[in-house]
């Protein structure tokens, strides 16, 4: 566990003292950081489980006078598996996963949930790589603009952005742009930029769904980068490089920027968080045939083996991410010392 | 005026200095902050307004149409149109009432939210944090795990399992983030039980309630506090975001997550219908964000004079 000043204490959870040498340290907490996903997950998919399996009805009802009679369901409650005791059915699943096996979903006939899951994977990952590859150097860059340039109007327009960012929901930004670009510009962009009912493609329609996504995490990043920098531009070493007459580019790269940017990685975790939890609304709003999307219709259809293969997967690649976090937390900063 | 300006020195009393609580201390402060009023004046507005909005529906008042009259030949208005300020959607009903029907629903989720928080987050973030030990150790296992939940996706399936209704969404909100609030209030007891008045307390023979309730409840309110405030717009955008998929407040109820989600399909026909509860939004979290932050700044004991 990387232990820095402020930051959330986690894991820690067995205490044996094996290695000695530092790489050795590395592969033990790795190993144990990923055995500590083995409960969080079986957590997970607990929770998820009893949730879904305590609603009212199932999942073959459906709305209106038309039901499917009696013997069409015992039939699909059969096929399904869900003629069994509750308690089968979760020791069942949870083997299956344990082997990589998701089971069939009841939406999309005869599909597996591994199929649809990778076939909406693509525009997921687009997204949220490209929305990567923008928050962090945009982020950075605003919060280490604003301090260099404090109480000037330069400051006041990041931290604008930042709070205005923070505070309004993404599908809000996101309705706003298409409003803007694709309703009333609609001339000069010709609507290219939203997503005509026709489909998705990989092109200019990534545009608004990339910025809207990456919002948020800009205006955290910005945030965090502009108060350590000020921390930085405070200490002693600073003012030395100042006395010494080296040039401003040489001490904000070579003094400020190494030592202010320790804290923005912690960020990154969050930043990962969100951008999960926003593929959810981003892919709603800009009809992204992606898992998130195919995660909301899961819910309103009652599709179980989707629903929880998609938790299951969210948080699998969230506690990866805090790890990758966690890491390079001690590369970059060598006093972190894994615990 | 100008005399007593330069003799201030001379005006202390040094022997009775004036005595100023945190209180009184922290509202000179938020007063002082400009953007922070600001916040606060609008939250006011939209609560005043929101109120006299279910008056008038409650009794019939001819002040506004009410919410849910359909009028289809009147659909789709403008701005200023005759009956209409803010102009109908596109079943003709008015714009203004849905939006101010909308502001209730959002205020009461915001802060009745918090009352839930609260609740659990104290009990359980006070017995761990002065209990310590075991129970503690569990407790932040707990929080461990419930950190690697993906929220959003956990708030769909408890709405959906549930069936969509104000209700749920309070008790769904709640239940997620009470987290946050344990965690904090955990840490708060934590440093403030090993200072030395609350050892004095112990010393002089308090019991644990008596030092939980005269010493570390108040001195953990500040941050509490601040937490509560930006609660608030948290609560309110999961459940415009709620509604907005179509899983949160069921339709023709018009809270502003639900106008959005109506209005969504003709985005290009009729931006406005959108575009009038997405700013409702906007500013309300705005605004709260405002407040909290300037709770923090006056609430800090570190800024006093």
């Amino acid at each position: 566990m990387a232990v820095a000043k402020g930051a959330p204490a986690r894991g820690a959870l067995l205490s044996i003292r094996l290695p000695r040498t530092r790489g050795a340290t590395l592969a033990f907490y790795v190993v144990r950081r990923i055995f500590w996903m083995i409960p969080v997950l079986l957590f997970v998919i607990t929770i998820t489980f009893v949730l879904m399996h305590l609603a009212p009805g199932s999942p073959w009802d459906r709305g209106g006078g038309r039901q499917l009679s009696p013997a069409v369901v015992a039939n699909l409650n059969n096929k399904y598996g869900l003629d069994k005791p509750i308690w089968q059915q979760f020791l069942i699943y949870v083997w299956n996963v344990a082997h990589f096996d998701f089971g069939l979903s009841y939406q999309y006939i005869n599909q597996t949930v591994t199929s649809v899951l990778l076939e909406s994977w693509g525009a997921t990952f687009t997204v949220g790589v490209l929305a990567f590859i923008l928050i962090v150097p945009a982020g950075i860059g605003l919060g280490v603009i604003a301090a260099l340039r404090q109480n000037t109007w330069v400051d006041f327009l990041c931290v604008g952005f930042s709070t205005f960012g923070a505070a309004v929901p993404n599908f809000v930004i996101g309705i706003l742009l298409i409003i803007i670009f694709s309703v009333e510009l609609y001339q000069v962009t010709g609507g290219n930029v939203f997503l005509p009912p026709g489909g998705f493609g990989f092109d200019d329609h990534l545009i608004l769904p990339v910025i809207t996504l990456a919002v948020l995490p800009i205006a955290y990043i910005a945030r965090l980068a502009r108060s350590s920098t000020l921390d930085v531009l405070r200490q002693d070493y600073v003012r030395t490089a100042w006395a010494k007459g080296l040039r401003e580019r040489l001490v904000v790269m070579r003094h400020v920027l190494k030592n202010s940017l320790i804290p923005v990685v912690t960020a990154l975790g969050p930043t990962f968080a969100f951008l999960i939890t926003g593929s959810v609304i981003v892919e709603t709003v800009f009809a992204i045939p992606g898992i998130g999307r195919s995660f909301v219709v899961a819910v309103s259809s009652r599709d179980y083996p989707m629903i929880l293969a998609t938790t299951i997967l969210y948080s699998v690649l969230i506690a990866v991410a805090n790890l990758i976090v966690d890491l390079l937390y001690t590369v970059i900063d060598p006093r972190v010392r894994l615990s | 005026m100008a005399v007593a300006a330069t003799n201030t020195l001379e005006q202390v009393d040094w022997e009775n200095p004036e005595q100023i609580g945190l209180w009184q201390d922290a509202w000179q402060r938020f007063r002082r902050n400009p953007i922070a009023v600001i916040g606060l004046i609008i939250v006011a507005i939209i609560t005043l307004s929101a109120i006299f909005a279910r008056i008038v529906f409650a009794f019939h008042l001819p002040f506004l149409p009410d919410y849910l009259a359909q009028d289809p030949a009147n659909a789709d208005l403008g701005f200023f149109s005759k009956g209409h300020i803010l102009g109908s959607d596109y079943l003709g009903r008015d714009m203004l009432s849905r939006l101010l029907y909308g502001a209730g629903i959002s205020l009461t989720i915001g802060v009745l939210t918090q009352v839930i928080y609260l609740v659990i987050g104290a009990a359980i973030g006070l017995t761990s944090g002065y209990l310590g030990g075991r129970a503690d150790n569990l407790l932040m296992r707990f929080v461990d795990v419930w950190y690697a939940f993906p929220d959003l996706l956990f708030l769909l399936v408890v709405v959906s399992v549930f069936g969509a209704s104000l209700f749920t969404i309070f008790f769904a909100i709640g239940l997620i983030y009470w987290v946050d609030l344990a965690r904090l209030i955990r840490g708060q007891v934590l440093s403030i039980k090993e200072k030395e008045y609350v050892e004095g307390a112990r010393a002089a023979g308090s019991s644990p309630m008596k030092i939980i309730l005269r010493h570390l409840v108040p001195n953990s309110l500040g941050p509490v506090i601040v937490a509560l405030t930006f609660g608030i717009p948290r609560a309110i955008f999961l459940e415009a975001t709620l509604s907005f998929l179509g899983a949160g407040i069921v339709p023709p109820t018009p809270s502003w997550g639900v106008m959005i989600h109506d209005g969504y399909e003709s985005i290009f026909a009729h931006p406005v219908e959108v575009l009038l509860p997405a700013v409702a939004i906007a500013i309300t979290m705005l605004s709260f964000s405002f407040i909290g932050d300037g709770l923090r700044d006056s609430l800090d004991p570190r800024m006093r004079r």
